[in-house]
This record gives C-alpha cells, structure tokens and sequence, in this order.
C-alpha cells in the first residue's frame, strides 16, 4: 500500500517568461468532466490582459528580428520537450476531456507534429506569399510579409491542446508574439504548456498564457490599442463573437472570426502578416 | 520673360444634363426621385444632377448584382477577361473625354487626369483582365466571393472605381458600387461605358448619393466590402459589420512621412518630396504630408523646396500648364484651412506661395509648416490638402521612431543614396508601401494598401486579388 | 552643399570637392525632365519662346568638307535668317575657318565661335590643345568652344582635366570659354554633375554638353542637371555660368523643351543669348518654319526656307 502522497501541480501562468499568479490572487477550479477537482487554474483580469500585452510587446522586434531559421529551430526545440512529456499531457487530456488514452495519445503525437510543421514555416512564408512584381517603369518593385505585431488570442473551447498549438503557432511563426487565453474550462494543457516554452529558448514574452473566461477578459484583450490582430477562433457565443469584433473595429484590428477554415495552416499565418510594398528606382 | 500663354483642354466632357442609377444594365430613377447635384469646385457652378439611391435602390441594386453573379462566375475566365480587355480599351479611346469630364468634377488638373488617372484606369483594367483565367495560379480552386458592396472616394475617381471593379470582376464577382457623393461623373459616364461594351446586365451596378446611400450599401446583402475613404468612416463599417459573414477590405488615412538623408540625391529629394505631397492638391491618403529631413541639411532643403514651390502653376483645372488644381468641395477646403489655423496657432511656422486665388471656386495656396514638433496637430492629423509639415531628426535611428510615431502606416518614403541604409529603413518603416529614392508611383500589379489604422487588404497585383477570392 | 567657396585654385582642391557633390537619382532626373516636357507652349508664348530661341542659336557646321564658300553661305543666314527673324547667337566653326567667319560676319553684332582644343577627340598633347586654340583666338574667334580630357576624367584624374581647363581660359584672352563635357562618354549622370563643377571651378563661362559627334549628344536630362548644377554653382560663388546644350535639337518643340526648363529651373536671368545657346544647323529652319506658320496661320514647307 502505498503511503505516499502526491505532490499537486499549482497551474500558474506564463507571462513575460515567468509564472505569475493571476494579478487578482483569484483561481479558479477545473473539473473532469465528470466534476471532480482537477486542480486551480489562475483566474485572469483585465489587468494580467494589460501586463500579459506590455510583456508581448516588449518581445516582439526581437523575436521579428531574429533570423527564420532561429525561430524555426526555437520552435522545433518547443516540439522536442513537449515530446519529452508525452505522456503528461496524455494525462492532462484524458483528466480534462475524457478521451481514452488512444485517442489523447493520437491528440499529444497531433499537436506536437503541428508545432514541428510551422516550425517548418517560419523561412518559407516569404516564398509563397511574396511577389516580385512586374510594373510599368524601370522599378524594383517587391512585396514582402510583414509581422502584425501583438495577436490577442481565445483558444478554442473544446480542443484545448491542439487547437491551442495550432492557434499559436501560426501567430508566432512568423514573428508575432501572442497574449493567448486558454480554453476556460480546460484550461490547464496550454498552461502546461508554459513549461516547454520556458524551456525552449523561445524567448519570454514572446507566448503569454491566461487562463481566464473569454467573456470577462476578452473584450480588453480586443480593445487593447497596443494590440494588432485579435483571434476569436474560441469565441463560441455569436454575440460575444460579434461584440469583441466590434471592440478590435475601433482601432481597425484584423479580426480572425470564430469558424473561419482553421484545417489550412497558411491561410492562418496569412491572418497574421501584412504586405509591404517596396519601390526603387532602377537606373543609373 | 517667358509667360504661358492660356492652354485649355478643348475635348469636350460630354456630359449629361442628369443621370440615373445605373441597375441591371440601365439608367433608372431613385424611388423617392432623389436628385443630388454635382458642382464644378473650379467655378462653384453646378455641372449635372444625379439620382440618389435610397436604401429600396441599394437593396434592388444588390439584387440585380445577385441575379447576375452565378452567369457572370460561370463565364470562361478568358471570355470574363475579353469584357474587361474591352472596357480598358474603350476607356484609352475615349480617354480625353474622360480626363476632362474628371477635371470638371473633382478640380485636379488635366495634366494628372490626362496623364495619370485615366490611363491608370485602363491599365488597371487591362492588367486584371489577364488575371480572370488564371485564378487558380493565384489560389488554387478559387472560388469569388459572390456581390460586391464598393464604396469609394472623391480623391481619384475613375482609377478608384478601376481599384475596384477590376479585380472584383476579373475574380468572377459582382458589383454595386457608390461613387463619392461630390465626384460621381466618371463612374456614371462609366456606367454608359459598360453598355457600350455590352457587358451583361446586373454585373455593375452604380448607385450615386450621399453617406445614407453608404450605409444601406455597407448593411445590404453582400459578401464582400471594399471601401476607400476616411479612417473614421472606416471604422465605423468594420463595427457595423461585426459578428457577420461580410468581408471587408479598407483602405484609409494616412500621414506619410518622407525622410531625407543627408546623403540623398537632393535635387531629386526635393522634386519627390514636392510632388509628394502637392500631387493632386494633397488630396492623396498616401500624401508624404510629413518631411522628416535631416538636421544638418534642413535648411537647404527647406530653401530649395520654397523655390520649386513658386514655379506651381494654381488654376484652371482645365489648362494644360496647371500643376495646382481647386480643392475639391468647399467642406474639404474649410478643413484644410482650420487645420493650418490651427498649426499656427500651436506655433508651427507658415509659408506659402502667396499665389493669387481664383476669386469664384475652393482653392488654397500650397503651404508648408516648418518648426513642426511631433505633438503638433499639423504633424500628426492627416490635412488632405496641400500643405506639408517639415520636421527634422539627428540619426537614422531617430528618423525611424519618428516616422513610425503615428496610429497610421499607409505609406513612407525614403532618400538616401546608401544602398545599405535604404534597405535597412524600408524594413523599419511601419507602412504598406514605401517609396524608396520615389513617390506616390502607382502600378496595377503593385500591391497597394496600409498598416495600422490606415486599413487592411490589399488592392493590386496577386494580393489584391486576394481580397475577391475564397 | 557643404562649405565651398569660391576661390578653388587647386585641381586636387576642385577633384576633391566635386567628389563630395550629392549623388543624382537618375529616375528621378529623367521624370523630372518628362515633366517638364509637358508643358503646352502656345499662341503668343510659343511666338516669343521661337524668336528667342532663334537668339540663342549657335549656327554650326563642324565637317571635315567645311569650305570658306559654306561658311560664308552660313554667316549670312546668321545675320539675317528671313522670315523677318532677327540674327542668331554666333556661327560655329573650326579654327581653320574662323577668318573667313569673322569676314563675313564682320559689323553684324553675331558672335564668332570655334571649337578647339583638337575637337572632337581632345586626344593630342596639351601644348597642341592650346596652340589650337591660340589660333582660332588670333583668326578672330569671339568664343572658344573646348572639349574636356575624357580620358583623364574616367581615369579618375580629374586634376588633369581642372588643369587642362585653367591653361585653355589663360589663352583665350577676351575670347568666352565654354567647355564641352561630352555627356556621352561621361557615363552616368554623377559623371556629368563632377565634370560641371569641375569645369565651373576651373574658369568656364559655359557648359556645353556635347561635340554632336558622339550619341547620344544633348538631351533634356543631362542639360537640366547642368542647369542645376549653374543655379548650384551661382547660389554657393555668386558666379553665373552659361549652358549650352548641343547636338540633336532639331525641332521648334524640342527646343521650346528646354527653354521651359531654363525658365522653371534657372529663371529670367538664364532666358538669354548671354547665358544660355543652342548648339544646332537643322534647328534654326524648324524655329523659322514655325515662325512663319504664326506668321501666315498655315504650314509651312522646306521649300520656304533657305537650305543654309
């Protein structure tokens, strides 16, 4: 018989690469589905969105600036620890879903080949999406993609580790840092999540994760003047969905929309660059 | 000495006493038999009335836009390509006439509008005309998007509704499209023009009025938004559209800083500078209205500027020696000048050209502020009209954090003959577009559109057509 | 332009200094040309633009079949072209011919101009370029129109073309200097902008672009950057210094280009015979053709101006 008690994982946050509690002092429980405790997940505010977005900001030239080939092998490397602890988020999904072990195994080995695949996409977005473009006068004349900035961003609900990867990755593959707000109600892969960030080499700030109801907090992440791009992809409710649009409308922010075609990576990372069109004379 | 004698334009602009809403393929009148007049801002003189669609007109506009898609998607690209290889080729024949018909209604000079809006728009036809069978190369099984609310300015009007309707057929949509309240002649004369070229009936709709026309247009039954225009219009439509299905495009304000090295081509700085922001009377939301010039060369530049500055030819849009034109609408006008009001109010230093107005019309002299701070209103509100802010910086590095400290990022231009150094600014510069050693050029296949609140999407080139496509 | 004064006395002063000038976008030239091209010269404007620029003309023949006969026939026409024209600037010739020019030109007020320093080429040793010169000096040449060393310059010894420029001025006593860059062979236009300065530094009163030997010769751009270069150079000496484009204007049009460029670039002060030429043959018939159309208010033809 085993005497041992086992020791209880605090969730803690992931801001500006450290694990803050919420600013408020507030957790709250996550459940199986069942409704027994799993753990407290920090109960985020308007004020960790504020801090969570200064943190952001503050990482992201020097995340835009470090070479694609740094940002892929830094990505690449977040796949390597969370390979390392496969079989902790199989837990974490099996406890906070539900799944059978087969079915949370197939979701960790699906996530974990996402992030390796837009690790792979950080040198090759220029490739496809730019263009050397033909004009009427003796000009060099290229468009190329940009970095937004700053992407708040609502995890899907009901695919708390993959749809958060996903969501994610596509934001910071290309230069992007993210203030992501997990799945409410299972929020507590993406914070484990947390810990591969931290010891990937990927720099702090440059991923922030809130555990928080997009209803309390999403509308300041969305209104942030600091923020460039909102993605509501985990907005279920149409009218929260239609409310937090309106917010990032005042200071004319892309918006990606709840159930918008998530299956193709590039049409996510294309939500999250902007083209710059450079001009130059040709001639001597 | 050498004094130019008068040259008017003598094409003739043919224009109509009155025109209708252009729905289904036919001039009709508003339900409510609105009539909206257009003025000569030249003369303060009415040119023409035109019908002002209310919202049963938007609605039935939209209508026959929808009844047209499905036939109009179903063409062979290459058969959709050859209407609007007509269109283009049409606007080129009747190219004076329509250069002259804009100079009337808008007040820009014939030199631009002969020059460079009219043809601009033929080439914006014939290069997307190219595209309609090749949409797959650009998404592969790229569908349209379906009707098209467009929504454009006074600023360019034809080579606007050319940014527009180009790519938006060309993708195998159909439009209803609002040309700007003081300057729908082109788009009207355009419509006349579709059915010269005998394109099917319903694919473009042109719908004439005021912002209620606008606003019944943005909450009409389209799937697609394209709107050119103010950053506060602006966002009042991605807040309308919140929570719906509706795409949208923007392309808005902007306060373009050009910055001058010490070591750019000066002479050539300065005419790019000048022709940056006096082009079209500063009407242009990519206006580099901001010089951000070097210290230690400030005042030369300044010096030399106020020179090329006098030899501006202000007056009748329709000779061909004007390089000034009248501002468009008496509304722009006042705001232009309670802008610079106030810039010299808050201490920013005025010069201008002290050129004699025209005594009937909307005119103003070009200007240039010098002594502007960053918190000046004249540094950070975009004018719209001929008037240019000169700030300078100490180091490249200054320069940048100067030019990017604005919510908009449309537009920038840098000068400087360090390769190195140019490369390095373009990647720095927060905008859209940025001219490097040039300014305000513009091409079809050119991807045109801004950062920030100067709007998203793009128009032009492989990604604008982006913005028609699913 | 930084802090340089007038007085450069010194070929590596000058090649140092010129090597300092700003660089030249040439698009931006070139779109700056075009736009001026633009312009509608009309009515009474376009009948003052020709009579003047009928006053700025270098009436030319610079061909080895060059006969006392020929140029007479040209001094003539310089004097009085018909079609109620007044003269033309000067009549252009070589050195061999400069007596027979002056003969026949004698009294008329029309000036005479002879090209020197072994034109076209300039490829002999320096004391030939100046005995040259002397030459077409003593025959009685009022103006000496000399080409500038192309090879030291794009050798990089711009001191040697500084100091070639000084010899040539010391001997031409009263008689103007202008100095052919030879734009074509220059290169690019920074090339042109050095050589201009170079040239203006070294004593020329005008800058020419072109022997009309070499293509391409004159063209709208390479004459406006000369013009801003003598604007340049005015504002930084307080010394004025004429341009002189040449070779290639043929037509009324072409010509009424470049006056509009001197009138929106130089002003008033250029718009004259004593600062700014036209180095032409065939361009004075087109300026009196045109001037006969005001005149009569129809086409005219070459049957109704004389060949020479």
């Amino acid at each position: 018989m085993n005497t041992r008690l086992n020791t209880l994982k605090t969730y803690k946050m992931y801001v500006g690469g450290k694990f803050p509690r919420s600013e408020s002092g507030r957790t709250y429980a996550v459940t199986t589905p069942e409704g027994d405790h799993l753990a407290n997940a920090p109960h985020a505010t308007r004020k960790d969105v504020r801090d969570a977005v200064a943190k952001a900001r503050a990482a992201q030239s020097a995340w835009a600036d470090a070479t694609a080939y740094l940002r892929g092998q830094m990505l690449y490397r977040a796949a390597e620890m969370m390979e390392g602890r496969f079989e902790q988020y199989v837990d974490e999904l099996v406890d906070a879903q539900g799944l059978d072990r087969d079915d949370a195994s197939d979701v960790v080995a699906d996530s974990i080949d996402r992030l390796i695949h837009y690790a792979g996409w950080t040198d090759k977005i220029d490739a496809v999406l730019s263009s050397n473009n033909t004009v009427a006068g003796s000009f060099s004349n290229v468009t190329s993609v940009e970095t937004r900035g700053v992407i708040g961003l609502i995890a899907p609900q009901d695919d708390p580790l993959y749809g958060f990867i996903d969501a994610v990755g596509a934001a910071i593959v290309s230069g992007n840092t993210v203030v992501a707000v997990t799945s409410h109600r299972h929020p507590l892969p993406a914070l484990s999540l947390g810990e591969v960030f931290a010891t990937s080499d990927i720099p702090g700030g440059v991923v922030n994760i809130l555990s928080a109801d997009a209803a309390e907090v999403g509308s300041w992440l969305a209104s942030h003047d600091d923020v460039d791009g909102v993605d509501l992809t985990g907005v279920s409710d149409r009218e929260l969905a239609a409310e937090l649009e309106t917010k990032a409308a005042n200071s004319l922010r892309v918006v990606r929309r709840p159930g918008a075609d998530s299956s193709d990576s590039l049409d996510r990372i294309r939500t999250w660059v902007q083209y710059k069109t450079v001009w130059q004379p040709s001639a001597i | 000495m050498f004094d130019y004698s008068p040259a008017p334009e003598s094409a003739p602009a043919h224009i109509n006493d009155h025109y209708g809403l252009f729905i289904d393929g036919e001039f009709v009148e508003a339900d409510g038999d609105q009539v909206e007049a257009s003025i000569n801002p030249a003369t303060g003189a009415e040119l023409f009335t035109y019908a002002g669609a209310g919202s049963t007109d938007v609605v039935r506009a939209v209508a026959a836009a929808r009844k047209a898609q499905a036939d109009w998607a179903a063409l062979p690209g290459l058969e959709r390509g050859k209407y609007l290889y007509r269109i283009a080729r049409l606007l080129q024949e009747r190219g004076r006439e329509f250069a002259v018909a804009e100079s009337m209604d808008n007040g820009k000079p014939i030199r631009e509008s002969r020059d460079f809006d009219i043809p601009q728009a033929a080439q914006h036809f014939f290069y997307h005309a190219g595209w309609a069978d090749k949409l797959d190369y650009v998404r592969p099984g790229a569908q349209p998007l379906g009707v098209a609310g467009q929504i454009i300015p006074w600023n360019f009007p034809l080579l606007m509704l050319a940014w527009k309707i180009a790519p938006a057929l060309a993708a195998g949509n159909t439009v209803v499209l609002k040309p700007a309240e003081t300057t729908p002649l082109t788009a009207l004369k355009f419509a006349e023009l579709c059915q010269e070229a005998e394109l099917p009936r319903g694919v473009v709709n042109i719908v004439g009025g005021g912002p209620q026309t606008g606003t019944a247009l943005v909450e009409s039954d389209v799937e697609k938004l394209a709107f050119t225009g103010s950053t506060g219009v602006g966002r009042r439509i991605a807040q309308s559209i919140a929570g719906s299905d509706k795409r949208l495009t923007l392309e808005l304000g902007g306060k373009g800083a050009n910055v001058v090295f010490d070591d750019a081509a000066l002479d050539q700085a300065v005419e790019g500078v000048l022709k940056g922001v006096f082009f079209n009377q500063g009407h242009v939301c990519c206006a580099g209205s901001r010089l951000l010039v070097q210290e230690n060369i400030a005042e030369e530049v300044v010096e030399r500027l106020k020179t090329r500055l006098s030899t501006l030819r202000l007056g009748d849009p329709l000779d061909k020696n004007t390089d000034i034109g009248a501002v468009n609408s008496g509304a722009q006008l006042d705001r232009i000048r309670q802008l610079v009001e106030q810039g010299r109010e808050e201490g920013a230093r005025l010069w201008d050209t002290g050129t004699e107005l025209p005594t009937e019309g909307f005119w103003h002299r070009p200007t240039i502020f010098t002594d502007v701070q960053q918190s000046h209103s004249v540094a950070q509100e975009e004018i719209f009209g001929p008037v240019l802010s000169v700030l300078t910086f100490r180091t490249p590095q200054e320069a940048m954090v100067k030019a990017n400290n604005t919510p908009y990022g449309l537009a920038a231009g840098v000068w400087t003959s360090d390769a190195a150094k140019l490369n390095w600014a373009a990647d720095k510069l927060r905008a859209g577009i940025v001219w490097a050693n040039t300014y305000n050029r513009f091409d079809p296949a050119s991807p045109f559109g801004g950062m920030k609140e100067s709007g998203y999407g793009r128009e032009g080139g492989l990604q604008g057509l982006e913005a028609y496509l699913k | 332009m930084g802090s340089i004064s007038g007085s450069v006395t010194s070929g590596a002063n000058a090649a140092a200094l010129v090597r300092t000038l700003p660089r030249i976008d040439a698009q931006g030239l070139e779109a700056r040309a075009a736009d001026l091209s633009t312009r509608s010269i009309k009515k009474d404007s376009k009948a003052r633009a020709i009579d003047l620029a009928i006053s700025m003309v270098d009436l030319t023949t610079l061909e080895g079949a060059d006969t006392p006969g020929k140029v007479r026939t040209l001094c003539t026409k310089a004097k009085n072209p018909g079609s109620g024209s007044g003269p033309v600037a000067a009549v252009c010739v070589y050195p061999a011919m400069v007596a027979t020019a002056r003969d026949a030109l004698a009294g008329s007020g029309v000036n005479i101009a002879s090209v020197a320093t072994a034109f076209p080429s300039g490829q002999v040793p320096l004391h030939v370029k100046l005995d040259d010169t002397r030459a077409a000096v003593e025959a009685g040449a009022t103006e000496i129109d000399m080409v500038i060393n192309r090879g030291a310059f794009l050798s990089g010894d711009l001191e040697t073309v500084f100091d070639e420029i000084v010899a040539v001025k010391a001997v031409c006593g009263n008689a103007h200097l202008k100095v052919i860059l030879e734009t074509g062979e220059l290169g690019t236009y920074d090339n042109i902008r050095r050589a201009s300065w170079l040239a203006m530094y070294a004593g020329a009163d005008f800058i020419k672009t072109s022997t009309g030997k070499v293509a391409p010769a004159a063209t709208l751009p390479v004459t406006l950057l000369m013009m801003q270069a003598v604007r340049d150079f005015r504002a930084e000496t307080g010394t004025q210094i004429g341009v002189k484009p040449a070779g290639g204007i043929r037509t009324t049009k072409d010509a009424v280009k470049y006056l509009v460029t001197v009138n929106e670039t130089l002003g008033d002060e250029w718009l004259n015979p004593g600062w700014f030429r036209f180095g032409a043959s065939s361009l004075l018939n087109d300026l009196l053709m045109q001037r006969q159309k005001l005149a009569s208010g129809h086409y005219s033809g070459p049957n109704y101006v004389t060949v020479d």
